[in-house]
Formats: structure tokens, C-alpha cells, sequence
């Protein structure tokens, strides 16, 4: 995994510039690069970001969105309307987690 | 020693933007054969895909209140279960295998029809029902889940999916 900085701080991302090393998110780097996705974070968003993190923690996979919402408690529309379009994907990066595995 | 750092590239999100549809055909009422369209339905709205599901024939056991919760699965006729033919006719094997089928299914963590549907509607996907099969059969709307769009005709499916890939199953 490369070498890359982003707003002048070191970290290891994939060809995509998803984070690789669980220990280099924090989260004033979140904000960083869910503003480069267009993304501005209010509370909502860091529930679930904050999940995704903690659920990552403990099972080592990517939440889906099913799990966000049926383990997360956090309803899929409103997943649709924090992070459009692409959710799963979004919320994966801003958490500098990888892309979920699972198909649902 | 200096080594330049590259900054680190931004995904290609949005792609959705282009303007891609996608509409399943969805003909079958086996608990088995309702799940690939329910998976990729899913799927591709993750992915900001515009997704319209068209229920038709046994399908509509999919969308109907009544049957919705209680498709089954049949070894009979399903060399893929590998088990002697004969087995499939036993009584009681369709319920022991629709049983077996939906653990497997709740093991990896995905819904049951009536969950999974109203996932992909939370999701923004689109529910509709052939007016072919609704007459055959007798049923109206409100036979059917509340979040059915509508009932409608083939020449409506086709005149809506415009420029969608199409999936039949």
C-alpha cells in the first residue's frame, strides 16, 4: 500500500486513496476527506461513522448498510440522504475503512 | 534523503450520474429464485443505481401480502441439491428444505423477502406489478404490499424502462 499524503498528513491508502491502516484515521482526517468528497459532517453523519469505526474494531469487516441500519440502528434512509448515491462506499472512505465485502 | 510523498488520489464517486437504470424481471415465487433479483436490486442501488423490479406470474407471490412471508424451496426438479430425486417427494421435504434454505439465509446476514423489499425501498428502488398476472389471479392492490408503486400494464414497463438494462429471472 502507498505512501500518500493528504492536506500535508503522511498515510498508506489503495490505488483508490481508501485508507489502509486502521490506526492512521482520526478524525479531524475525516472531516478532510469527506469535505473532498463533498461531504460537510453534522452529528447524523458521525453516528454512523462512529459505528462503522467500532464495528470495524470488533469484527474486522466493513459494515454493510444492512448491518448499519438492523445492528447500527441507523434507518437505511437516512444512510441514502447523509451520504447520497453511494453510501456504503462513502461512509467506508470517510471512515478509512475498506469498501464492505459483503453483498448485502 | 528526501522522498516525495504523492498526495493520495479521491475515489470516483457519483457514478450514478451517468444516468444508468437497471429493471428485473422478477417471474418466480420459489424462496430460492426470489433472492437474485432482490441481491442485485440492492446492489446496484448502493451504487446510485436507478432501480425498477416489475413483478409478474409467481413473482407476485413475492409482493402478495398473503404469500410474501412464506415462500418455499423444492429439491424436486433441482439437480443442484444433489440429492436422489425421489427424496424431493417425500412429504414434508419441501417444508425441511424451505427451513434449511432460510437458516442459510439469515446465517450471512440477509433479510427475508418482506425485510429485504422494504430495504431496497428505504434504498430508493421502485416496486411494480404486472396487470396481467394481478387479473389472472384475482388481485387487486390491496392484495398486495402497501409500497407497490402500481399496478401496470407490459407496454407502461417498457415505455418506463427506457434505456435501462434489463434482467429477466
Amino acid at each position: 500500500m502507498a505512501l500518500a499524503t493528504i492536506e500535508g498528513t503522511q498515510v498508506h491508502v489503495d490505488d483508490e486513496g481508501f485508507l489502509t491502516d486502521y490506526d492512521e484515521w482520526s478524525e479531524d482526517l475525516a472531516q478532510v476527506l469527506a469535505a473532498r468528497i463533498g461531504i460537510g459532517l453534522t452529528e447524523p453523519h458521525w453516528k454512523a461513522i462512529r459505528f462503522l469505526r467500532e464495528d470495524f474494531k470488533q469484527h474486522g469487516e466493513t459494515a454493510t448498510i444492512r448491518r448499519i441500519t438492523t445492528v447500527g440502528g441507523i434507518p437505511t434512509k437516512d444512510l441514502f440522504t447523509l451520504f447520497p448515491k453511494q453510501p456504503a462506499k462513502k461512509m467506508a472512505y470517510i471512515a478509512g475503512l475498506p469498501k464492505p465485502r459483503g453483498c448485502v | 534523503m528526501t522522498t516525495q510523498v504523492a498526495p493520495a488520489p479521491i475515489p470516483t464517486f457519483d457514478q450514478g450520474d451517468t444516468g444508468r437504470k437497471l429493471a428485473i424481471i422478477c417471474s418466480k415465487g420459489n424462496l430460492d429464485m426470489a433472492y437474485p433479483g432482490l441481491v442485485l436490486a440492492n446492489a446496484a442501488l448502493g451504487e446510485g443505481v436507478e432501480v425498477h423490479l416489475f413483478f409478474t406470474f409467481w413473482g407476485f407471490d413475492m409482493i402478495t401480502k398473503k404469500t410474501m412471508a412464506h415462500l418455499k424451496f423444492t429439491p424436486l426438479g433441482n439437480t443442484a441439491t444433489h440429492m436422489p430425486q425421489g427424496l424431493g417427494g417425500i412429504p414434508g421435504m419441501t417444508a425441511m428444505a424451505t427451513n434449511m434454505l432460510r437458516k442459510q439465509i439469515a446465517s450471512v446476514g440477509v433479510p427475508d423477502v418482506p425485510d429485504f423489499l422494504e430495504q431496497i425501498k428505504a434504498s430508493g428502488g421502485h416496486l411494480w406489478a404486472c396487470r396481467m398476472s394481478a387479473d389472472m389471479m384475482h388481485l387487486g392492490k390491496e392484495d398486495l404490499r402497501d409500497d407497490v408503486e402500481a399496478i401496470i400494464n407490459a407496454s407502461e414497463f417498457i415505455e418506463m424502462t427506457a434505456g435501462a438494462q434489463l434482467l429477466f429471472i
